[in-house]
């Protein structure tokens, strides 16, 4: 099959990559540009797994065309923390115990982020139907909307 | 499959218009791309309209306003006036999917995917929406309701491409509302909706114009019902009235979603509680 | 080894705290691996055909345009795949359902397999094969398929020598119930249905397979039990059992459905055949058709009641749905049905039940969250018509230290009335209600398993841990494990590290399941650990040169007792590693065990839903989770557990349900449609941990990752009767149920 040269900033990090035109970019990030923390759970948009940002916008990778990737800026899981420092909402995840398996836990913190980037002090309320496009099956969400909490407001005494 | 992005409608109407195998216009890609991973459908060609600038801006004029076919549900959401002016319209493009699908879906995307379910449907139709078709032989405008014909079906012609969609001048005291019901509270298709748009004169509903989703094989612009509540202030019997006329509007079908008695009767309290919403967003009591 | 497990009821310095977990950070940065984040040199895509029909001779498959097709490199069907399982027809029926031989056994059941060098040269493969199919009649209610006239599933199953679809009928309890119901003053008797649901897991089934020319292989595989998938892939392909090799990745969740082996014995097929690594992840709507969902059920329930609560009588006729091949479903229903009472009189009879459905498999306390919504709804009516608080009427009839449950043993210290009480005297229970509001509870029971475990602990040279376990971590098991080990040891947590060995690398362990991982491997890693102490004692007596009657181990180092050297320094962990080239080479400690006595668990729950009675939607505004716990390691993940179970309940009592069109079809194969809750759709879930010790583990640990979905589906059922009214037997409690059942009442 033909590809086209894709040529994206991922994580900060100038990257090219070659794909079929009718490849997601999800398979891209993970099968051409090996950045597996981008999880898929179904393909279809349903479950938040895939979760990147496009250009600033939250989105499910699984929903993007790779092609569509050209010229545009990703942020994935893998560029979340600074350096070896994790960010807020990745230190509370752990210490909250908000997450068991694990697997939905990059596109929540992915998303979690775009929700406080936009909105430093959300109710539970917003914060539980920000994160509805995200499926988790082992918490309960219990645990996870606390983390979240206690990053808003870890975050907003930084400011 | 080819992927074309071009940076005009005109172009993107000719590479459709030209395509000899199957074509498909690529907005948000919420629907577009699920069908082609579940196998229902298998592009030769994909038409990202997303580079026309002319799909990508809101804007507001003396004689209403216009909203690019690729502006996404979250860009609707962050443009305020919108919001204030329409914000049935609004409300029930956000509630396409989550946050996620917000940044990609749009209102003309969930018009031609052609579902008797979609959200932004029944809200437009009440808000007298006009889709901005062009075409091989130019661009003509075209009432919202006119689109879909059936599921999955469209009035478009081969190479026809929707621009814009434009909403009217908003006269004063007037609102507009759309609720859904679906089993969970985010994430479902849903089972019955209902849009209503209306303007006061007085307290007492002027017009009115109510639109159910998910009950026929398009959405339903039910006269009966808005004739139900023009010339009252919304009261109990003429809410009866309304949702009597919902319900008798209804021709569903049983599925996995919901049976024809759910649907019937839900509709009808749906468009009551819509009515209630718009009434009170006109200024009413 | 014969071990002494009894409770010493010690005091614990690490155990019990709220620690990091180990895997944490790698699973916050994306670096987990996971089943599909696996690659190999060369590897293939492997994709699958799957039957469009419910039930389907396969006339003929015919393979050879797909095999000619540029780039692909391995076509295999049930003709790759002979039965080699030498008359077991447990194991043939392993076989059958990862490939179908003669007959296509439910929609979606895999037909063939490729492999091909990328997704799209696979998918067009896959359109390729002709298969040539003739319908056969179906049958996907459990109830139908007890009917006479009813399809056969399976033609080798009879009863009474006639082919019938029920594969087996189990009996419990004891007393006469005939004449426990002659003695009650008030007899309720109910029929419930639930429909089937899945467990969720939000990682879709995935594995790398790698089968070399000699003979050996390797896998990688999410999975909750790596050396079960070794036993049966190397049974059904013919391999050595040493030869293949079986990672387990991270899991992302299984709940019981990751427990069977699906597409892995094909895609060591297609290896094999291609003789290139062949990977297969499987989409979304392949893990609802073609995995294991749990059963759907029709109880009968009668319980009988004095009244002054005292019940005299209870029975039950239980009918699983195990999809197209045999299994206990039934029976585990059977034996959980009534296991939270005390009961003189009581019998239960479970039915399992074939029909053209994909094969059960178990999902977190398989079997006993049914048998409960029929079992404790009916409890709530049998409290109304002799006028008693549901709390105070479970409490009279609880089990407790030496009832003879129904099932067959007689309980040691059990949590069930001590949950009760809880719940009674819990806040929740007083909060006032509004307008469509309800509250409900209800209780629960899991047994909770032991098995085979086998762990290594290996102390490095500057002294920290290595701890081998091959119990797969689905939930934090490695953070318990660690702090288990940090305890015997006296030694920081920080300084163990815990490790899922490969199959090559450590004695067989069973599955993560049952709630038997903290369990079992917690028990063995106390003993690994007591065993590593011994080698370090002898190490010190030999440094000091004392006898090893005079070195004891306390706070994480050596010391020398007795009047001759107690004034010798002590000797730590740290230093006697350091030492331990030249005092005898490293120190390990190493223990296998089948961990019996795994502690039996309650949980009482408290629900408050709010009804909209114009749409029959219900909200949960309100749920509390009470559970015996027996020692909770890492209290977090118990937490965790408790939540999560609950969560699931809740699913599975509103809105989850595997819908089947008349064609016997799955129509809803796919997150959209099959409705998990998502996160707006719940409030907090608080907890409440007690601690009632096993008696039969050191720490008193029992399981706790299974019993809180039990309680769950009965205590919204009752909250929703509580709210509005109605009393809802059929589960999922959907809107348009809801709505049907006050519709109905009011007319």
């Amino acid at each position: 099959m033909a590809g086209v040269l894709v040529s994206t900033t991922i994580n900060g990090d100038a990257v090219d990559f070659a794909c079929p035109q009718d490849e997601t970019l999800l398979d891209s990030l993970r099968d051409r540009v090996g950045l597996t923390g981008v999880k898929e759970g179904c393909g279809t948009g349903d479950c938040g797994a895939c979760s990147i940002t496009l250009d600033g916008r939250l989105v499910c990778s699984c929903l993007v065309l790779g092609v569509e990737a050209n010229g545009r800026e990703i942020t994935t899981i893998e560029g979340m923390a600074d350096g070896n420092k994790l960010h807020p909402l990745q230190k509370n995840f752990i210490e909250h115990a908000a997450l068991q398996c694990g697997i939905c836990t990059p596109g929540f913190l992915v998303a979690a982020k775009a929700l406080l980037d936009r909105n430093s002090n959300p109710t539970e309320e917003e914060i539980r139907y920000a994160l509805a496009g995200n499926l988790c099956r082992c918490t309960g969400y219990d645990k996870i909307v606390r983390a979240v909490q206690a990053s808003a407001k870890e975050m907003r005494r930084k400011r | 499959m080819r992927y074309e992005a071009p940076t005009s409608t005109k172009e993107a109407a000719a590479l459709l218009a030209k395509e000899k195998g199957k074509a498909y216009i690529l907005a948000g890609g919420t629907d577009l791309i699920v069908q082609m991973k579940t196998g229902l459908i298998e592009p030769d060609l994909m038409v990202d309209i997303k580079h026309i600038q002319a799909m990508q801006t809101i804007t507001t004029s003396a004689s209403g306003t216009r909203i690019g076919a690729s502006v996404t549900g979250a860009e609707m959401g962050e443009n305020k006036r919108l919001k204030k002016t329409w914000p049935g319209v609004v409300e029930a493009t956000n509630l396409i999917g989550s946050d996620q699908i917000q940044g990609r879906c749009t209102m003309v995307g969930n018009l031609c995917n052609g579902s008797p379910a979609a959200d932004s449907v029944p809200a437009m139709i009440a808000a007298r929406a006009k889709a901005v078709v062009v075409g091989k032989n130019g661009r003509r405008t075209v009432a919202v309701e006119k689109i879909v014909t059936g599921p999955g079906q469209t009035s478009l012609a081969k190479g026809e491409v929707i621009e814009a969609i434009t909403l009217p001048k908003r006269p004063a005291r007037s609102g507009d509302a759309y609720l859904r019901f679906i089993p969970r509270t985010e994430m479902d298709i849903a089972v019955v909706s209902a849009g209503v748009n209306l303007t006061l004169e007085r307290g007492v509903v002027k017009t009115a114009r109510i639109v159910l989703g998910a009950v026929a094989p398009t959405a339903v612009l039910v006269p009966a019902a808005a004739r139900a509540i023009i010339g009252t202030k919304l009261d109990d019997a003429a809410l009866e009235k309304l949702a009597a006329a919902c319900s008798a509007a209804c021709n569903p079908i049983d599925d996995k979603r919901g049976t024809i008695e759910y649907r019937t009767k839900v509709a009808g309290v749906l468009g009551r509680r819509a009515a209630k919403i718009a009434y009170q967003r006109a200024g009413g009591a | 080894m014969g071990h002494d497990t009894s409770y010493t009821d010690q005091e614990f310095k690490v155990v019990g705290t709220r620690v990091n977990r180990p895997d944490g950070i790698d699973k916050v940065t994306g670096r987990a691996r996971y089943g599909a984040d696996a690659y190999a040199p060369g590897q293939l895509v492997g994709l699958f055909l799957r039957s469009p029909h419910a039930h389907a001779r396969i006339k003929k498959i015919d393979t050879s345009r797909a095999e000619k097709l540029k780039g692909v490199k391995a076509v295999v069907t049930s003709a790759d795949l002979p039965d080699l399982t030498d008359g077991n027809r447990g194991l043939l029926d392993i076989l059958e359902n990862c490939m179908a031989r003669d007959r296509a056994l439910y929609d979606g059941h895999a037909v063939a397999a490729v492999a091909a060098i990328d997704r799209q040269t696979a998918k067009r493969a896959l359109k390729l094969i002709k298969v040539t199919y003739q319908v056969l009649p179906h049958v996907t209610d459990v109830d139908e398929a007890m009917k006479p006239d009813a399809p056969i599933v399976q033609e080798y199953v009879a009863t009474d020598g006639l082919p019938s679809n029920v594969s087996q009928v189990n009996q419990f309890g004891h007393g006469d119930v005939d004449k426990g119901f002659a003695e009650a003053d008030v007899i309720v008797e109910k029929s419930y249905k639930t429909e089937q649901t899945h467990q969720g897991y939000i990682e879709p089934h995935a594995c790398l397979a790698s089968v070399s020319p000699d003979g050996s292989g390797e896998l990688w595989v999410t999975t909750q039990g790596h050396f079960g998938f070794r036993i049966n892939c190397a049974q059904l392909l013919g391999m050595d059992m040493a030869k293949l090799k079986v990672t387990a990745s991270e899991i992302g969740g299984g709940f019981g459905g990751k427990t069977h082996v699906w597409v892995e014995p094909v895609a060591l097929a297609l290896s094999r055949k291609a003789n290139r690594p062949v990977k297969v992840v499987m989409d979304r709507d392949e893990v609802f058709k073609a995995t294991g969902p749990t059963c759907s059920t029709s109880v009968d329930i009668k319980i009988g009641a004095k009244k002054d609560g005292t019940i005299t009588a209870a029975s039950a006729v239980l009918r699983y749905q195990n999809g197209a091949f045999p299994a206990i479903w039934g029976m585990l229903g059977a034996m959980t049905s009534f296991a939270c009472y005390d009961l003189k009189n009581v019998k239960s009879v479970g039915y399992d039940v074939l029909c053209n459905r994909p094969k059960v498999a178990a999902y977190r306390a398989p079997s006993a969250p049914m048998a409960a919504f029929g079992v404790e709804s009916t409890m709530d009516l049998v409290a109304e018509k002799i006028g008693m608080n549901p709390v105070d009427f479970r409490i009279k009839n609880a089990a407790k230290e030496g009832t003879l449950a129904s099932y067959g043993p007689t309980y040691g210290p059990i949590g069930i009335g001590p949950t009760l009480e809880a719940v009674k005297n819990h806040p929740h229970m007083r909060a006032r209600l509004g307008k469509n509001q309800g509250r409900g509870m209800a209780c629960g029971f899991w047994f909770n398993f032991g098995g085979q475990t086998c762990t290594d602990l290996n102390i490095g040279l500057d002294g920290s841990v290595t701890l081998t376990v091959g119990t797969v971590d689905v939930g934090g098991s490695r953070a318990s494990l660690c702090l288990i080990a940090a305890e015997e040891l006296g030694i920081p947590y920080e300084q163990v590290k815990a490790n899922v060995a490969d199959t090559a690398s450590l004695g067989h362990n069973d599955m993560t399941e049952g709630s038997r991982g903290t369990f079992s491997s917690g028990m063995a890693t106390i003993f690994a650990a007591r065993d590593a102490i011994e080698v370090m004692r002898s190490r010190a007596a030999d440094m000091w040169e004392i006898p090893l009657d005079d070195v004891i181990w306390e706070d994480g180092q050596a010391k020398a007792v007795g009047k001759k050297h107690g004034n010798l320094p002590t000797l730590s962990l740290k230093e006697i590693a350091a030492k331990s080239p030249n005092t005898g080479g490293p120190i390990a400690g190493h223990n296998e065990v089948v961990a019996d006595n795994a502690g039996v668990s309650f949980a009482s729950h408290i629900c408050d839903v709010e009804v909209d009675p114009e749409t029959g939607a219900t909200k949960v505004i309100r749920y509390t989770v009470v559970q015996d716990a027996g020692k909770a390691i890492h209290p977090d993940y118990v937490e965790g557990q408790f939540q999560g179970g609950a969560a699931q309940g809740i699913g599975w009592a509103l809105n989850e349900e595997y819908i089947y069109g008349d064609d016997g079809r799955l129509q809803n194969a796919g997150f959209l449609d099959y409705r998990i809750p998502v996160c707006s759709d719940l409030p907090f879930i608080d907890t409440k941990i007690l601690e009632i010790p096993n008696p039969t583990h050191p720490y008193g640990v029992r399981g706790v990752g299974e019993t809180s979905i039990v309680p769950p589906l009965a205590a919204i059922g009752n909250a929703v009767s509580n709210a509005v009214g109605v009393r809802m037997d059929h589960i999922p409690m959907s809107p348009p149920r809801i709505l049907k059942a006050l519709e109905e009442q009011n007319s």
